[in-house]
C-alpha cells in the first residue's frame, strides 16, 4: 500500500532534481539540493512510522507503543550534515559571484 | 593488545582529534601546528600497519563502538551497534589511504604558506573520512563519512581562493551530495526492508530474498560510489577539481576515490546473489570501466592544460580497476585461475594507481613550486635548472603508463593476461588505452622538462618535498621489481576476503 | 573585522527592536541551554539548542546593524569556542577507551550522571545517561559557535577571511 508520505518524497525529489537539472541561478541549484534532502529525510522518518504511536521515550504517556527510534536519528544527522552542505554550498555561490558578479551557471569560467 | 585491540576506532578517532585541536596549535605557532599534523599522522599510519601485520593471515577485526567489550556484537544475533571492520582487504584500503595522506602531508608542511591551520583541520578531516569510509561494516555510517570526505574535500579544493577554484568546488559539492542523498535514498529503502544498517545483516537477509527493491537500493548506492570514483556517466567534475585543487589534496582525493572503489566492490561482491543477476552487474561495471579508460584517454589526448589532462588520465585508471574488477564479479566462480588473477590484478592496481597518481600530483606541485607559478604551460625547458626533478618525474610517468619494470606495469601485467582469457578483444582495447596514455606523457614530459632552458629564476626544492618525491619513486621501483612479493603479502589475502562474504557475514554476526 | 569600507556604517533597526531585542537574549539562551541540558530525556539535544542560542546572533546582527554587531562578536572567541567543542567531544569518546571508543563510562556508575534509568512510563530523571549530557554540551558549544560564525561571516559577506 502506498500512502500519502511516500508520494510527497517522489513529488519533492523530483522537483528537486527538475531545478537542479533546469535552472541556471547557482542559488536556486542550492535550494534544489536542498528539497532532495528533505524529501530523502521524509522517506526515511516515514519508514518508521506507526499509528497512533508515541515519541521513543518513556514519559509519562500510558502507552508503550512507540516510533522506531533508528530512523529518527538517522534524519537528525541528515539535517545536520546537510545543514552543513547547505551553508557550504552557498558561501562558495556568494565567492562565485564576488569574482564575477554573477550567479549564472552559463559561463564556463574553467576551460575545457 | 590493547592499541590492535582498539585500531579500527584509533585510526579515525586520532585523525579527527588531531583536526580538532589543530586550530589550538596554531596559536602556538606555525612549527608547532605542522609538527602536530606530521605526528598526528604517523601515528595513524603506525596503527594502519599494526592493524595489516595482524590481518594479513587473514584474521578478522570486528570493532563495535560504544560496546563494553569490543570485539563482540551482538548477543541476540541482531546487530544493534555501529561497527568497524577490519580485514586483509579494507586494512589494506586504509594502509594505502592513511600512506598517501602521511606523505602529502608532509609535503604541505612546506607547499602550503598561508591558512596551514584552515588546510590541516581540512586535511585531517579528509583523512579520517577515507580510513572511515574503508573500515565502515555499517551503511549509515558509511553516508557520514562519505558527507564528512566531501564537504572537507570542497573547502581544499577552493582552498587557494580563485574564482576558478570555487567554481570547481561548487560543481564537486552539488554532484556529491546529490549523489550521496541518493546513497542515503538506496539505504532508507533496505532499512525499510530489513531493519537493519549493518552490511553482513543485510546481505545474510538479501541472499534469501533478493527483489525488486534491493536492485533499486543497490542500484543507487552504486551509482553514488561510482560517482565518487569518477567514472564516466559521472567523470565530468574530476577533472576540473583536479585542476584547480592544490595538488597535495589532489594525490588525497584521489585516493578518496579509490576507497570509493573498494567500497563499491565490498557491497557488491557482498550482495549481489546468484550468477545471473552478478554476470549482468559484473559486466555493466567491467563495461563502465572500458568506456572509462577510452574516455579518459581520448580525452586526455585533446587537453591543453597538463592537469586537466591529468584528471582525464585519472579516469583512464579508475576504468583500468572497475575493467578487471568487474569481469571478475561477472564470471562469479573464483575457482578459476583467471578470475582470480583480474580481481588481483584489479586490488593490486588500487595500490599502485594511488601510489602512480598520487605522486605525478605532488611532483607537478613541486614543478609549480619550483617554477613559482601555477600556470604549467608557462614551464618549458625545466631540466635544464632542475635535473633531479626531472629525472624522478620521467619514473614517474613511465610508471603511470606501465612500463617494466616500474610498478604500474606489474599490475597491468595481471589484469590483460587475465583479460585476454575472456574475452581478447578487452585485453586489447586496455592495452591500446595503456599506449596512448604513454604517448600522452611524453608530451607532457617533453613540453615542461625538455626544450631550451627555462628562462624564469628558480626556487631550491626543501628538503622535505624531495624526500616525499624520493619515498614515492623508491616505492615504485621496489614493486616493479617484486611484486611478487606485494602480491603474496598484500594482495592476495585482499582478495580473498572480498570473495568470502559468508564469512564476512559469519564473523559479524 | 571591520575595515571601514562601507561609506556609512549601517546603525541598524529602531531603539525599540534593540531594546527588545536585548530583553530577548535572557529567555533565548536560557531555552536553548534548557534544550541541551534536557537532550537524553527529550526531543533536542546539543544541535538544535546550540542553533537557538546561535539564533540570538542573527537577531543582534540585524537589530543592531552588521557592522556594530560584527564587532561586538569576536570571529575568534566563536573559533576558540568551536574547538573547544569538538575536542571535549572527541576526549569524551577517547575516555571510553577502557572498554571501547565511545563507551558510555559514566552510566550507571556511582558518578556524575549515573543514575540507572528507570525502564518503563516515568517523568524522566535528569541525573541519567552518563557521558550524553555531557556530548550535548559540547555539541551545544560547538554547534552555537559554529553556527554564530556561519551567520557572521554571511552578513559580513566574508570580508577579511
Amino acid at each position: 500500500m502506498i500512502s500519502l508520505p511516500f508520494i510527497a518524497v517522489v513529488v519533492l525529489i523530483a522537483f528537486g532534481l527538475a531545478t537542479v537539472l533546469f535552472r541556471k541561478n547557482m542559488i536556486k541549484i542550492v535550494m534544489g539540493v536542498s528539497v532532495i534532502g528533505s524529501g530523502v529525510n521524509l522517506l526515511l522518518v516515514s519508514l518508521g512510522y506507526r499509528e497512533s504511536a508515541i515519541a521513543p521515550i518513556f514519559t509519562s504517556a500510558e502507552t508503550t507503543l512507540m516510533v522506531l527510534p533508528t530512523p529518527q536519528a538517522l534524519t537528525l544527522t541528515s539535517i545536520v550534515i546537510s545543514m552543513a552542505v547547505t551553508a557550504l554550498m552557498l558561501a562558495l555561490a556568494v565567492q562565485i559571484y564576488r569574482h564575477y558578479g554573477s550567479l549564472s551557471t552559463e559561463k564556463r569560467r574553467l576551460k575545457e | 593488545m590493547s592499541i590492535l585491540l582498539h585500531a579500527p576506532a584509533l585510526l579515525i578517532a586520532i585523525p579527527l582529534l588531531a583536526a580538532f585541536a589543530s586550530v589550538f596549535l596554531n596559536r602556538i605557532g606555525k612549527k608547532a601546528l605542522s609538527a602536530w599534523v606530521v605526528f598526528a599522522l604517523l601515528a595513524t599510519e603506525a596503527i594502519a600497519v599494526l592493524l595489516l601485520l595482524d590481518v594479513m593471515s587473514g584474521a578478522r577485526h570486528v570493532y563495535s563502538l560504544g560496546a563494553s567489550v569490543p570485539g563482540i556484537v551482538s548477543s541476540t544475533g541482531f546487530p544493534v551497534r555501529i561497527v568497524l571492520v577490519g580485514d586483509a582487504l579494507s586494512a589494506m584500503v586504509v594502509f594505502v589511504a592513511i600512506t598517501i595522506a602521511l606523505l602529502a602531508g608532509i609535503f604541505s608542511t612546506k607547499f602550503i604558506e598561508e591558512g596551514k591551520e584552515k588546510f590541516y583541520s581540512l586535511f585531517l578531516l579528509l583523512t579520517a573520512g577515507m580510513a572511515g569510509l574503508s573500515l565502515t561494516g555499517d551503511f549509515f555510517t558509511m553516508f557520514v563519512f562519505l558527507e564528512m570526505l566531501s564537504i572537507s574535500s570542497a573547502g581544499l579544493i577552493a582552498f587557494f581562493r580563485e574564482g576558478t577554484s570555487f567554481e570547481a568546488a561548487f560543481k564537486y559539492m552539488v554532484v556529491s551530495s546529490i549523489g550521496i542523498l541518493f546513497l542515503l535514498f538506496g539505504v532508507g529503502l533496505l532499512y525499510g526492508k530489513y531493519g537493519f544498517l549493518n552490511i553482513a545483516a543485510v546481505a545474510s537477509m538479501a541472499a534469501m530474498q533478493f527483489s525488486f527493491i534491493d536492485g533499486v537500493a543497490l542500484a543507487l548506492i552504486s551509482a553514488a560510489l561510482l560517482l565518487k570514483s569518477g567514472a564516466v556517466p559521472a567523470h565530468l567534475w574530476k577533472p576540473d577539481v583536479y585542476q584547480k585543487a592544490p595538488a597535495p589534496v589532489v594525490a588525497v582525493l584521489l585516493t578518496s576515490g579509490l576507497v570509493g572503489v573498494y567500497l563499491l566492490f565490498r557491497i557488491l561482491f557482498m550482495i549481489v546473489p546468484g550468477a545471473g543477476i552478478s554476470q549482468a552487474v559484473g559486466s555493466l561495471i567491467a563495461g563502465i570501466g572500458l568506456v572509462s579508460i577510452f574516455v579518459g584517454v581520448t580525452m586526455a589526448l585533446k587537453q591543453e592544460s597538463l592537469r586537466r589532462l591529468m584528471g582525464y588520465a585519472a579516469v583512464a585508471e579508475t576504468g583500468y580497476i572497475l575493467l578487471a574488477i568487474g569481469t571478475a564479479l561477472s564470471v562469479a566462480s573464483f575457482a578459476s585461475v583467471f578470475s582470480m588473477n583480474a580481481l588481483m590484478g584489479g586490488i593490486f592496481h588500487i595500490i599502485n594507481d594511488a601510489i602512480d597518481l598520487g605522486f605525478l600530483f605532488l611532483a607537478i606541485g613541486a614543478v609549480s613550486y619550483v617554477a613559482k607559478t601555477d600556470n604549467l604551460s608557462e614551464i618549458k625547458g625545466l631540466a635544464h635548472k632542475a635535473p633531479g626533478l626531472s629525472v624522478i618525474f620521467l619514473i614517474g610517468l613511465l610508471a603511470i603508463s606501465g612500463m617494466p619494470p616500474l610498478n604500474g606495469f606489474a599490475s597491468k601485467l595481471m589484469i590483460f593476461e587475465s583479460l585476454y582469457f575472456f574475452s581478447p578483444l578487452l585485453s586489447i582495447v586496455a592495452l591500446l588505452g595503456s599506449m596512448a596514455m604513454l604517448a600522452i606523457f611524453v608530451k607532457v614530459f617533453a613540453s615542461i622538462f625538455l626544450g631550451p632552458a627555462f628562462k624564469g629564476t628558480v626556487r631550491k626544492l626543501p628538503r622535505r618535498m624531495a624526500f616525499v618525491l624520493l619515498c614515492f619513486v623508491l616505492t615504485m621501483i621496489l614493486i616493479g621489481f617484486f611484486p611478487g612479493l606485494v602480491v603474496d603479502l598484500l594482495v592476495e589475502p585482499a582478495a580473498a576476503a572480498l570473495t568470502s562474504s559468508c564469512s564476512y557475514i559469519g564473523g559479524i554476526l | 573585522m571591520n575595515k571601514g569600507m562601507a561609506p556609512r556604517e549601517s546603525e541598524g533597526m529602531t531603539p525599540i527592536i534593540k531594546t527588545v531585542a536585548l530583553a530577548l537574549a535572557v529567555p533565548i539562551t536560557v531555552f536553548g541551554l534548557y534544550i541541551i541540558a534536557h537532550g537524553h530525556l527529550t526531543p533536542g539535544g546539543g544541535f538544535p539548542g546550540g542553533a537557538v542560542i546561535a539564533t540570538l546572533v542573527a537577531l543582534f546582527l540585524i537589530a543592531f546593524g552588521k557592522d556594530i554587531g560584527a564587532r561586538a562578536l569576536n570571529k575568534k572567541m566563536f573559533s576558540g569556542l568551536e574547538t573547544v567543542g569538538l575536542v571535549g567531544f572527541a576526549l569524551l569518546a577517547f575516555l571510553g577507551l577502557g572498554s571501547s571508543f565511545f563507551n558510555n563510562f559514566l552510566a550507571n556508575s556511582p558518578g556524575l550522571f549515573g543514575m540507572a534509568i528507570p525502564f518503563g512510563p516515568n517523568p524522566g530523571f535528569m541525573w541519567t545517561a552518563g557521558t550524553i549530557p555531557l556530548m550535548n554540551l559540547a555539541i551545544g558549544l560547538e554547534v552555537f559557535a559554529a553556527l554564530s560564525l556561519i551567520i557572521i561571516l554571511f552578513f559580513t559577506e566574508g570580508e577579511d577571511k
